[in-house]
């Protein structure tokens, strides 16, 4: 990278917070995001021309909104027709949403949660509201975007048009849902952050086991969410999880990359910081209401980093805890977690118990958690020919090199051992 | 904006469709009331339904059918004039169709002055 591309991408960077800031506004103004995209990334460039000559403004929000704004209208008064259509999305969408009030001492009015309940709107394909909430609302570009997912940037720039085109021509809009709508439509913002997090963090394959970047872009989409919705709880919940699972991120690996399991973790590497604030947040989310999902694995995952050690875990809270997420979202899967706790509770013959009476669950097939799970708990139980072959089964369906290499690992212990 | 409902039964039979003709009339009733219908029909048992088919030669075929093999059959259609599509899903949600397994599918009526 030579000095001017970087200095722009430091510049960039700068600028993804604002981006999707001056976006949102420029979608509420001229309903469509093509023209809203295209004069933000016009304001940005002329802001990197004319900043570092005439310095920063003193607003620059507004700076950045005003620019942005009379490219839009210079764009629509070259295309007439254009405008014509717009005209008419907006008097339609005046009638569905009145606008509130201009308010002119903001610097920038925040117009993001209409452009979040749009881009993770449950008319769009699940993988296209992923792509399109990290390249509105997070700021990156087509091909950050398309990294980041593993795939070539053609392929994900198809998705990005095609989510985009969908949202024009079925005119999915760009609106807050009223407070009778929001426990049905916060939920599938919620997932869409979650899933870009564990997409990032857990890669299902190739070779790098954490893509840092994802989980990342995904905290700070959560952070800006909770500014957003201060009072809803779940936010707050979900922020909590991401954060106190992500504060065990250096010690997940090992210096060669390998995967180091929650046990064997050094826990000094833990980012306190993170732990602390994803602990107070877990409070916020399980005060004050019935508890939600993310607010009680929140509260799982707290009692995992505040443990000194996995003896010391509080094991029976820890159980007590996917009773109630299971009542709350029953699924083979917390099924499997819960059987997990049970053993450290009460020995690996209960847990065994357990996790053989999911053996009948097709969801449960083929995912390699379970089988690691049962080739743990024979390995404790001394069974190690059984355990030998649960690892082989595990090894059948693994999708990171690094946890392949763990269960090799294993194998060969149990191996030995027999 | 215009959108098309295409109410698609779990079954032929209404009964097992757990949905009355009273159903039906209340929401007939609600949409023509909100000032958004713009055309609707419901269809004849599909077993009255004739297939047109014309091959490259200009031969005209006509066949009995098609009988779904999906188990859903398209019974009706709604076209309602609506500002957006969160408007018309929640039209589609309140519609008796899409209860008990059977399901509204929303389209958008193409607009060619775009």
């Amino acid at each position: 990278m030579d000095e001017r591309a970087a200095a722009e991408s430091t510049v960039e960077a700068v600028f993804r917070e604002e981006r999707g800031r001056l976006l949102a506004s420029l979608v509420r103004r001229f309903g469509d995001l093509d023209l809203a995209e295209e004069v933000t990334s016009e304001a940005i460039e002329a802001a990197l021309v004319h900043w570092p000559v005439d310095g920063v403004p003193a607003r620059p929000g507004a700076w950045l909104m005003t620019t942005a704004r009379r490219r839009a209208v210079d764009r629509l008064r070259r295309d007439q027709a254009y405008a014509a259509r717009l005209a008419v999305l907006q008097v339609e969408s005046d009638r569905a949403d009145p606008a509130p009030p201009a308010d002119a001492l903001a610097d920038l009015p925040d117009d993001r949660l209409q452009l979040f309940f749009t881009c993770t709107h449950p008319a769009l394909a699940d993988e296209d509201r992923a792509a399109l909430t990290l390249r509105c609302l997070a700021g990156l570009t087509t091909p950050e975007v398309a990294r980041a997912f593993l795939v070539p940037t053609a392929t994900m720039a198809q998705r990005i048009v095609r989510a985009k085109k969908k949202i024009r021509q079925a005119r999915i809009p760009f609106r807050v849902p009223g407070a009778d709508e929001l426990p049905d439509r916060l939920p599938g913002v919620l997932g869409v952050i979650y899933s870009i997090f564990t997409e990032g963090y857990a890669a299902s394959s190739g070779p790098d086991l954490q893509r840092l970047d994802l989980a990342e872009e995904a905290i700070r989409l959560a952070r800006i969410l909770r500014r957003l919705l201060p009072a809803e709880r779940e936010v707050a919940g979900l922020l909590a999880l991401m954060l106190l699972i992500h504060a065990r991120r250096d010690a997940r690996t090992g210096p060669g990359g390998e995967l180091v399991l929650l046990d064997d973790q050094d826990r000094s590497h833990w980012d306190r910081g993170a732990i602390e604030e994803g602990g107070a947040l877990v409070v916020v989310a399980l005060t004050g209401g019935p508890p939600g999902v993310y607010g009680v694995q929140a509260a799982i995952a707290a009692l995992h980093d505040e443990a000194a050690d996995v003896a010391s875990t509080d094991w029976p809270q820890v159980v007590a805890l996917y009773d109630l997420l299971l009542a709350l979202a029953p699924s083979p899967v917390v099924a499997l977690n819960r059987a997990v706790a049970v053993a450290m509770r009460d020995g690996p013959e209960a847990g065994l118990t357990l996790l053989d009476g999911l053996s009948g669950e097709p969801r449960l097939r083929g995912y390699h958690p379970y089988a690691v799970a049962r080739a743990d708990l024979l390995q404790r139980l001394g069974r190690f020919p059984e355990a030998a072959a649960a690892y082989r089964a595990a090894l059948e369906t693994v999708g990171t090199d690094a946890e392949r290499e763990h269960l090799w690992r294993r194998l060969d212990e149990v191996e030995r051992s027999g | 904006m215009k959108y098309m409902m295409l109410i698609n039964a779990a079954s032929t039979d209404p009964v097992a469709n757990g949905c009355t003709p009273e159903d039906w009339m209340v929401y007939d009733k609600q949409v023509s009331e909100a000032g958004i219908f713009v055309s609707g029909e419901s269809l004849a048992d599909l077993t009255t339904a004739t297939a047109v088919r014309v091959g490259p030669d200009g031969q005209r075929t006509v066949t009995d059918g098609p009988f779904a093999e999906s188990r859903e059959v398209l019974g009706g259609f709604y076209v309602i004039d609506v500002p957006n599509l969160d408007v018309a899903l929640d039209w589609a949600a309140r519609c008796p169709g899409a209860r008990d397994g059977g399901s509204v599918v929303v389209r958008p009526i193409a607009d060619f002055g775009e």
